[in-house]
């Protein structure tokens, strides 16, 4: 089974684009995601805050989520509707929650570099492609445990489902 | 026999790690995890969907409220309430909260304290500077609240095994140079992201002469530089800082890697003579010698705290420049022991006294400004220095706000001088 390709506009941010940009620590006594989802970018700038939309594909440069392991951040950035991150990089940690959290992440350098703000981007996961107004990548092939993790639908439910498998044995 | 092995790979493999290439994926044993009020607010219900009503095991789960504590407001008071009531529900001992249990403070120093971290340890915590927990040679793993609530109901982690790299020092640093400054120095090197996934194990004289103060200001940064990790091997010195702390300390050993030992990368940092370092915003790894910065900084606020360099010896290197001095005027110096321990300990030395007759605030210990939660956020316009990690845009308060990143030598110095300067030209 394969997720349906993903199509939306293209939101661009730069390099080294930290959680606390992200998700400002003020707010990390939220746990509600419709409310961190209204401080989206609140620290990076504004007017890319006010114009991120449901449907939207964000695009960065390397090292995109470094810093503090919030959640918070990738909560944010789904209840605000952004269907899939691309970057040329990902500090670990953001990483992680994006794929636990079923929010698709991709790591592709030269995707990421030519993506520009605005343009339509489709990413097909099962296809293992990115294709922009100029361009189309190949992805590498994924790790067979992230492709388990994503069929699940993230860690919640993968852990569910190992919990049921140890009660079965018992 | 089997081949030579780094730390990292002794530690993967006792907690049931059997491919250690780098790249693959697998599932860990964890000994302990660590839960705060930030985290564990999301990993709390997160357990809940995973349908756990028990944590994994108890004995191996550590509570510690530190981020919004003393609680902020109402909605910070409910999260800390939420663990307080769910470690007593889940009979975990290990719940520190200061003001209700003997010790308490900010998570990775009270753990420490607590003697809940032991060389060869595998440790996750919802907390990004759980890899300070290096320091005592435990691999310590910064993860987010879904893994952290993974962990409490499985006892395991997913995964991938990271490329080690070799850290080493070379050289004998200068006067005013800490261990902060070798991890600075390592952050200017490589910068924010030259680490990425991968597991740092640090060594050198310079790592060898830090007491364990100064090495968890070391790998408190490792996840800087975007590791998964940073180790220093444990020694003698570490044992004697432990085995007071433990009940049982016979089964205490050192922690080294094999001679021999394959690493992936290795990077080697000339410290020799190196004096005081500042990481200018908002980038930790935009490092400068603090008498090289080419301008005149003048600050509003000094704050010395956080996990790692709210410790005892950072207290007293403070007292050694701020001792005897005034504040200058303008500036407020906001000083955070890490635990109440550090705090007990520095009222019996006459170092809180000094600091009040200095003109500096006292705080109970507290994550607070270091993340710009509250107890000294900074206002637009205003510009920091402080021994914390992060100097992101706005990490302390407004985004037009900016944090200077230096050791608590320099931190009294600008306190004093009310600009960053090297500590040599207020001691004199």
């Amino acid at each position: 089974m394969s997720a349906a390709p993903i199509e939306g506009r293209v939101v661009r941010l730069g390099d080294d684009v930290d959680t606390d940009v992200l998700l400002p620590g003020a707010y990390l006594n939220v746990t509600d995601p419709a409310e961190l989802g209204r401080h989206l970018l609140e620290g990076y700038d504004p007017e890319v805050a006010a114009r991120v939309q449901a449907g939207d594909v964000v695009v960065a440069g390397r090292n995109m989520g470094c810093g503090s392991s919030r959640e918070h951040a990738v909560l944010a950035l789904r209840a605000r509707g952004v269907q899939a991150v691309v970057a040329e990089s990902f500090a670990r940690i953001f990483l992680r929650n994006c794929l636990n959290l079923g929010l698709p992440a991709v790591e592709h350098p030269a995707a990421a570099r030519a993506l520009a703000d605005g343009e339509r981007v489709r990413i097909d996961l099962g296809a293992g492609t990115v294709e922009g107004e100029r361009g189309r990548w190949e992805l590498p092939p994924q790790p067979p445990f992230l492709t388990e993790l994503l069929r699940d639908g993230g860690l919640v439910p993968w852990v569910r489902r190992r919990l049921h498998a140890h009660d079965r044995e018992r | 026999m089997s081949a030579p092995r780094t730390m990292t790979a002794k530690i993967l493999a006792a907690h049931g790690l059997e491919e250690l290439t780098p790249g693959a994926f697998g599932l860990a044993r964890v000994d302990r995890v660590l839960v705060n009020d930030v985290s564990g607010a999301v990993a709390i219900r997160e357990l809940a969907r995973m349908g756990a009503e028990r944590v994994f095991d108890p004995g191996r789960v550590a509570c510690v409220a530190d981020h919004f504590w003393p609680a902020k407001d109402a909605r910070s008071a409910e999260h800390v309430a939420r663990l307080r009531a769910f470690a007593e529900a889940q009979g975990i001992e290990a719940y520190f909260e200061a003001g209700a249990t003997p010790t308490a403070g900010i998570e990775h120093a009270v753990i420490a304290e607590a003697g809940l971290v032991r060389p060869g340890d595998l440790l996750v915590g919802g907390d990004s500077h759980t890899c300070t927990a290096g320091a005592l040679g435990a691999l310590g793993i910064g993860v987010g609240s879904t893994d952290l609530a993974a962990a409490m109901a499985l006892g395991e982690l997913w995964l991938r095994v990271p490329e080690t790299t070799a850290v080493r020092f070379r050289g004998t640093p200068g006067p005013y140079a800490t261990g902060k400054d070798l991890i600075l120095a390592l952050l200017g090197r490589i910068g924010v992201d030259g680490a990425t996934y991968q597991a740092l194990e640090l060594s050198g004289p310079a790592i060898d002469a830090l007491d364990v103060d100064g090495r968890l200001a070391v790998c408190n940064m490792a996840v800087e530089a975007g590791a998964k990790s940073g180790l220093v091997a444990a020694d003698a010195a570490t044992i004697a800082w432990l085995a007071p702390r433990l009940e049982d300390p016979s089964s205490l050993a050192p922690l080294a890697p094999d001679d021999g030992a394959a690493y992936e990368h290795e990077v080697e940092v000339d410290v020799d003579g190196m004096g005081p370092l500042v990481a200018r915003p908002p980038s930790p790894g935009d490092v400068r010698p603090v008498d090289e910065l080419g301008e005149a900084v003048r600050v509003d606020q000094v704050y010395v705290g956080n996990c790692a360099n709210g410790m005892i010896s950072d207290l007293r290197q403070l007292v050694d420049v701020v001792g005897g001095r005034r504040v200058a005027p303008g500036v407020r110096l906001i000083v955070v022991p890490a635990t109440q321990e550090v705090h007990r300990q520095a009222v019996a030395e006459g170092l809180v006294e000094a600091l009040l007759d200095a003109g500096a605030m006292v705080s109970p210990p507290t994550c607070g400004a270091c993340f710009g939660g509250h107890m000294g956020v900074l206002a637009a316009g205003e510009t920091a220095v402080a021994t914390t990690n992060r100097n992101f845009r706005g990490r302390m308060g407004h985004r037009d706000s900016r944090v200077f990143l230096a050791n608590a030598y320099v931190a009294g110095a600008a306190a004093v001088a009310g600009e960053l300067v090297h500590p040599s030209e207020v001691v004199g």
